[in-house]
C-alpha cells in the first residue's frame, strides 16, 4: 500500500510546502511593513529577503505540482481548478513581495502617528491570506471547512478595505504636501491589493469546491 | 454448415462487448482516469472468464422461453437481435438492451413456428427489465451516500482519493465485466445450446470442456472482440450521455450495475441464498445498460442533480422499440429462411394453425 501511494504523497507533500511557503511568505510580508514603520532596516532587508526566497519557492513547488499532475494526468476532474488555485495563490505572495519591494525602493516618508494605522492593515491583509490558505488545506481534505475559511478570507478583506478608507482619509486631512499624501494613498493601495488579491482566490476557490462536491 | 450459423451469435456478442462494455468503462475511459488499452484487456479477460464460468444459469431460463432446436432458426434469432441492436444504435446513438432484442426475437421464432411461449418466463423477464434498473438505482443511491458520507468523514486527501478511485475502477471494471459475462452470455450464445456444433467433450490436455463452455467461450472471446475493436468509439460517446459524472460517480455506477448482473447471474450465489433458507429467485439475462441507466438515476436522485429528460426519453423508447424491432425482423427473417433458402428453422414440424396465422402460407 506504501508503494502504491508513494508517489501521491510525495506530490501531497509538495503542495503542502507550497502552501506553506505562501503562508510564510505572507507573515514575512506583514513583519517587513512593521519593521519598515519600525525604521529598522536591518531586520526589513533580511525580510525582503526571505519573502523573495519564500516566492521562488512558490513558484519551483508550482511548477512541479503542475508538471506532475499533467504528466501523470491525475485529478483529470480537477486538474485545471488545482492549477487555477495554485497560480492565483501564487499570484498573492507575489503580490505581498512586490509590495515590500516598493517600500525598498520608494522609501515612503509615513508619519509616526499613521505607522499603526499602515500596520493594522497589513495584518488584516495577512489574515485574509492566512485564512485563505486554510481554505486551500480543506479543499484538498476537508471539503465541507472550506465554507467557514473562506468566510474568514471575506470578513478580512472588508476590514482591510474599511482600513484602508479610513488611513486615506487621515492622510488626506493632514497637513502635507499633495505629492506625499499620493505617494502615502499609493502605498495605502499597494498593501490593501494583497487583500483584494487573497479575496480573488477565495471567489474561485468557492466556486471549485461546489464543483467537488461528487 | 453448422459452424456459420454460429457467425450470428458471434456478431452478436461483438455488438454486446461494443457497447455494453461502453457502459462498464466508458466514463472511467473518457474522465481518462483509465487508459482505454487497461479497460480493454481487463474487460476482455474478465468477460471470458465470466461466460466460462457459471453462466448456464442465464441460458437456461432463455431455453424455457424458446427451445430452439434447429441451427438455421438460432441464427436467424441471434442476427434479428443483432441487427435490431445494430440499426437502433446507428439510428438513435443511444444504448440499447441485447437482453431485451433477444427475448423478442426468441418470441418471434415462437410465434413463426406456432410454439408456445412460456408466460411465466416471459413475465420473469419483463419483470427484470424495471426491477433490475431500480434495483440498480437503489444500490447506486446508498453507495454514493454512503461513499459522500465517509469522504467527508475520512478527510481524505483530493489526490489519495483519485488513487483509490482508479485502482477501484479497475476492480470494479473487472468484476463488471465477469458479470456481463456470466450474465450476457446468455443472450449472445442462448440459443445456440440446443444446436451447438462441438463435441460433447473437448480436451486441452489434462484439461476438458463440454459443448456449452466452447459455445459460450467463444462467445466470450466475439464479446472481447467487441470491447476492443469498437467499444472505445462507444465509450468516448457516453459523455453527452443522461448526466455528467465524476469519476467516483462512475465508478458507483460500475459497482452498482456489476451487482445488479452479478444478483441476477451468478448460479453460485443463488446456492449461497438457498443454503441460507432464504428465498431465492430466478437467474434472468438483464441488462447491463438498463442496469447503467438505472444506476446513473440513483446518483441523480441522491445528488438531486439534473438529468436530460430527452435523453431518458429517447433510451426509454428504445428499451420499448428494441424488442418489438427484433421481433419483426425475426419473423421476417425466418420466413425468408425457410421459404426462399428452404432451411429448417424448426426440427420439429409447427402446428397447422399456427403455421397459417405466422408464417401467412396456407396450412397443407
Amino acid at each position: 500500500m506504501t508503494i502504491l501511494f508513494r508517489r501521491t504523497r510525495a506530490l501531497e507533500a509538495q503542495i503542502d510546502q507550497f502552501l506553506d511557503a505562501v503562508s510564510e511568505g505572507c507573515l514575512v510580508f506583514e513583519q517587513g511593513v512593521d519593521d519598515y514603520l519600525r525604521h529598522d532596516e536591518a531586520s526589513f532587508e533580511e525580510r525582503r529577503k526571505a519573502i523573495g526566497v519564500f516566492e521562488a519557492k512558490a513558484d519551483e513547488l508550482r511548477r512541479e505540482v503542475e508538471t506532475r499532475l499533467y504528466a501523470e494526468s491525475l485529478i483529470p476532474d480537477h486538474r485545471g481548478d488545482v492549477l487555477g488555485l495554485l497560480e492565483n495563490l501564487d499570484n498573492v505572495i507575489d503580490q505581498a513581495k512586490r509590495t515590500l519591494g516598493q517600500f525598498e525602493v520608494e522609501r515612503p516618508d509615513v508619519p509616526e502617528d499613521l505607522a499603526p494605522d499602515y500596520l493594522a492593515l497589513a495584518r488584516a491583509c495577512t489574515q485574509a491570506t492566512q485564512h485563505l490558505v486554510d481554505a486551500c488545506r480543506a479543499f484538498f481534505r476537508e471539503i465541507t471547512a472550506v465554507r467557514s475559511h473562506i468566510h474568514k478570507v471575506y470578513f478580512f478583506e472588508k476590514e482591510a478595505d474599511r482600513l484602508a478608507d479610513s488611513l486615506k482619509r487621515k492622510v488626506f486631512a493632514k497637513d502635507l504636501e499633495l505629492a506625499r499624501k499620493i505617494h502615502l494613498r499609493y502605498f495605502c493601495l499597494h498593501v490593501e491589493t494583497v487583500s483584494d488579491r487573497a479575496e480573488e482566490v477565495a471567489d474561485r476557490l468557492a466556486i471549485y469546491t461546489i464543483k467537488r462536491t461528487i | 454448415m453448422s459452424w456459420i450459423y454460429l457467425t450470428s451469435g458471434l456478431f452478436l456478442g461483438w455488438s454486446l462487448g461494443a457497447n455494453d462494455a461502453a457502459n462498464l468503462f466508458g466514463t472511467a475511459v473518457g474522465t481518462k482516469m483509465l487508459r482505454f488499452r487497461t479497460a480493454a484487456i481487463v474487460g476482455s479477460i474478465f468477460v471470458v472468464l465470466g461466460a466460462v464460468a457459471g453462466a448456464q444459469g442465464t441460458s437456461r431460463t432463455l431455453g424455457r422461453l424458446g427451445a430452439i432446436d434447429a441451427p438455421a432458426g438460432a441464427f436467424m434469432v441471434a442476427l434479428a437481435a443483432a441487427l435490431a441492436v445494430v440499426l437502433l444504435l446507428t439510428k438513435s446513438g443511444l444504448p440499447v438492451s441485447i437482453t431485451q432484442a433477444i427475448v423478442g426475437a426468441i418470441v418471434g421464432w415462437n410465434l413463426f413456428t406456432g410454439r408456445p411461449t412460456d408466460l411465466t418466463t416471459l413475465g420473469q423477464l419483463v419483470s427484470s427489465w424495471l426491477i433490475s434498473p431500480l434495483l440498480a438505482a437503489v444500490f447506486a443511491g446508498v453507495l454514493f451516500a454512503l461513499t459522500r458520507a465517509a469522504l467527508r468523514r475520512l478527510k481524505v486527501h483530493l489526490l489519495e482519493v483519485d488513487a483509490w478511485t482508479r485502482g477501484a475502477l479497475v476492480a470494479a471494471g473487472a468484476f463488471g465485466a465477469f458479470s456481463l459475462g456470466q450474465n450476457d452470455i446468455a443472450n449472445v450464445m442462448g440459443v445456440f445450446v440446443r444446436v451447438s456444433p462441438f463435441p460433447e467433450t473437448t480436451r486441452f490436455g489434462p484439461f476438458g470442456a463440454t459443448s456449452v463452455e466452447m459455445l459460450f467461450l467463444l462467445g466470450g472471446i466475439a464479446i472481447a472482440v467487441g470491447i476492443c475493436t469498437y467499444s472505445h468509439r462507444v465509450m468516448l460517446r457516453l459523455g453527452s450521455g443522461l448526466t455528467s459524472l465524476s469519476p467516483l460517480g462512475a465508478l458507483i455506477v460500475v459497482l452498482a450495475a456489476a451487482t445488479v448482473l452479478f444478483v441476477f447471474g451468478s448460479p453460485d450465489l443463488q446456492r449461497l441464498v438457498r443454503a441460507c433458507h432464504l428465498p431465492g429467485w430466478p437467474l434472468l439475462p438483464v441488462s447491463a445498460t438498463q442496469a447503467v441507466v438505472g444506476a446513473i438515476l440513483g446518483i441523480s436522485v441522491v445528488r438531486r442533480s439534473g438529468i436530460r429528460a430527452n435523453v431518458l426519453g429517447r433510451i426509454a423508447l428504445g428499451w420499448l422499440v428494441a424488442p418489438v424491432a427484433a421481433l419483426g425482423i425475426a419473423l421476417v427473417g425466418l420466413f425468408v429462411l425457410q421459404n426462399v433458402f428452404e432451411l429448417p428453422v424448426s426440427a420439429t414440424p409447427r402446428p397447422a394453425a399456427a403455421a397459417g396465422v405466422v408464417a401467412g402460407t396456407p396450412a397443407s
